[in-house]
């Protein structure tokens, strides 16, 4: 990059910030909240294949929104610190706290130096053996790092969706309960329009805090249209699911994937951890066992 | 992880490609590798004072596989440990035995769950069958520089593939070569007794329960005549470590289900100290 004259550095990094911060502020937003069943993440995403949120470590999720070949760099290097910090050291020893630091020296770092900043902006969280035990942690694009309590929006429309939450929320909703408010303080990105929301519109993922080992699960398919009929039950979300069979591929509605449905549904209700492909309601495994 | 420029540091991390932690680990930190360990003009032959050891089984039952381990390490001619665990999930799907010394079979059977739990966690997909097999051998070639020095660790890999329903078995050589056994498979210093047990009891399409009893005789076989590899010790609950991969998943005898199993045999062994008799020819069709 050459500069063929001088520009002062505050100006340099103001134009930085004022970029990533106009980037931001046109990606859709995402919740992440704590309830009693553990954290639940929850974001518009209609792509099968391409997700905002991850399993990190055990009981740890990443969550991000913002340029997805960016994020995507950024989780797999926190995927990569914390197996090697949890090799080196033992499995209790990688902390939501430690990714944190690490993601907020990792992004403090590459704003500075990069010519163009990281359009992101991620949390990451962890599952306690309470609610109190919880901790979610934002990343911004050039480093901070901040502490949540109960739950964060990341995103464009953040404010707006964080006002409709901090009206409602509390520390001991159920599942479903969560889910209704994430959906409607999601809706039309907080500013009151609800369109009946169908499970291949939204990605939503939990941290379940009763579950040894991995915590983290995808809720797809079956499951998700099973939640979101619960959630919504003026009839959007069972609509919606009769709806989405067709357009999602959902295993949910159509008589010869019943099949697929239960067995996906044991496969959920079973050992199945992190399993990212579960979406298709036919593919295996590829989840965690309790082990010895 | 300490001493590494930081913009180098950071690229390792960054860098895209490959799913493999062994691979990050040797751009990152080649020191955590266990191959890592520098051996100095070390005389071919394993040093007797290293924990050496053992019998594993494996065979292939109706819906899965089963393995089973002996707790025996021994340094020369002492027992270094009576319960020591040769015999480890890798995963869901997947179950590793070691035989050879201990502290490098150990190292190797922790890097690979890493290996492929960070595989699935990259990817979003759990590698095949044969894919963990084939990383399972890439390690063991890894180790060769100090296997040429003694320091031998071999594994036995036995996985449930989703693909196909079917439980199968790899072994390998320290060269790196892997190879699919069929039926059942033994390694360690008491392999040989156990493979002549398995011959005689071993049937196909046996259940889980049939297969668990006949490879805790192959084990009694084994302990019966290598010393090397220890038997059930009745006294102290010491039983082997028996695991099971199946469609359900990777399973492992709790102590008192792997009791009861022993005690069946050792019951049986009271009477019969040879075990169960094959007949001298086969009355099947």
């Amino acid at each position: 990059m050459s500069m063929p004259f001088y520009v002062s550095p505050e100006q340099v990094m103001k134009d930085k910030a004022d970029y990533a911060r106009k980037r931001i502020s046109q990606i859709r937003s995402g919740v992440v909240m704590t309830c009693e069943a553990g954290i639940l993440f929850v974001a518009p995403n209609p792509s099968r294949a391409l997700r905002k949120f991850s399993e990190m470590y055990d009981r740890i999720a990443f969550a991000a929104v913002g340029r997805y070949n960016e994020f995507e760099t950024l989780r797999k290097a926190g995927v990569r610190y914390a197996d090697m910090t949890g090799f080196t050291y033992d499995r209790r020893d990688v902390t939501a706290r430690g990714l944190a630091d690490w993601y907020g020296q990792l992004l403090g770092s590459l704003f500075t130096d990069s010519p163009k900043p990281y359009e992101v902006e991620i949390v990451v969280a962890e599952v306690g053996k309470t609610a109190a035990d919880d901790e979610i942690y934002r990343i911004t694009f050039e480093g901070s790092v901040a502490d949540e309590h109960d739950f964060v929006v990341v995103g464009g429309q953040a404010d707006k969706v964080a006002a409709v939450l901090k009206e409602r929320y509390s520390a001991t909703m159920s599942l479903t309960e969560a889910m209704r408010l994430a959906i409607a303080s999601l809706a039309g990105q907080g500013d009151g329009n609800s369109e009946p929301v169908t499970s291949g519109q939204l990605e939503v993922a939990l941290l379940e805090r009763s579950r040894p080992h991995r915590a983290f699960r995808r809720l797809t398919g079956a499951r998700l249209d099973a939640l979101l009929a619960e959630a919504t039950p003026s009839g959007a979300g069972a609509a919606a699911a009769n709806g989405a069979a067709g357009a999602s591929g959902s295993a949910a509605g159509e008589g010869p994937e019943v099949g697929s449905a239960n067995g996906e549904s044991a496969a959920d209700g079973g050992p199945a951890g992190g399993s990212p492909e579960g979406g298709d309601g036919s593919a295996p495994g590829g989840g965690d066992g309790s082990g010895a | 992880m300490s001493g590494f420029e930081p913009q180098a540091r950071r690229q390792a991390f960054l860098a895209p490609g490959s799913s493999s932690f062994a691979d990050f680990l040797a751009m990152a930190a080649p020191e955590l590798l266990p191959t890592a360990v520098h051996m100095t003009g070390a005389a071919a032959g394993a040093p007797s004072d290293v924990p050496h050891g053992t019998t594993i089984a494996a065979a292939v039952c109706a819906g899965g596989v089963v393995m089973a381990g002996d707790r025996r390490a021994t340094a020369g001619n002492m027992i270094s440990q009576r319960d020591i665990e040769k015999v480890f999930r890798g995963d869901e799907f997947s179950c590793v035995g070691i035989a050879g010394v201990a502290g490098i079979g150990v190292d190797l059977v922790r890097l690979f769950g890493v290996e492929l739990e960070h595989y699935e966690k990259i990817e979003g997909r759990s590698l095949s069958l044969e894919g963990k097999a084939n990383r399972l051998a890439g390690l063991v070639k890894s180790n060769l520089g100090a296997a040429m020095q003694g320091l031998v660790a071999v594994p036995l890999l036995a996985g449930y593939d989703v693909e196909t329903s079917h439980g199968r078995i790899f072994s390998f050589d320290v060269a790196g070569g892997k190879y699919e056994e069929q039926r059942f498979a033994t390694i360690g210093s008491g392999s040989v007794f156990a493979r002549g047990a398995l011959k005689k009891l071993y049937r196909d399409g046996m259940s889980i329960e049939d297969v668990v009893l006949v490879l805790m005789q192959a084990l009694y076989d084994a302990a019966d005549d290598d010393s090397a590899t220890g038997g059930p010790d009745m006294a102290r609950r010491i039983y082997p470590v028996v695991a099971s991969v199946t469609a359900d998943g990777f399973d492992r005898l709790t102590a008192e289900q792997a009791g009861r199993y022993a005690e069946a045999v050792v019951a049986e062994r009271m009477r019969l100290p040879d075990g169960p008799a094959a007949p001298l020819q086969s009355t099947e069709s």
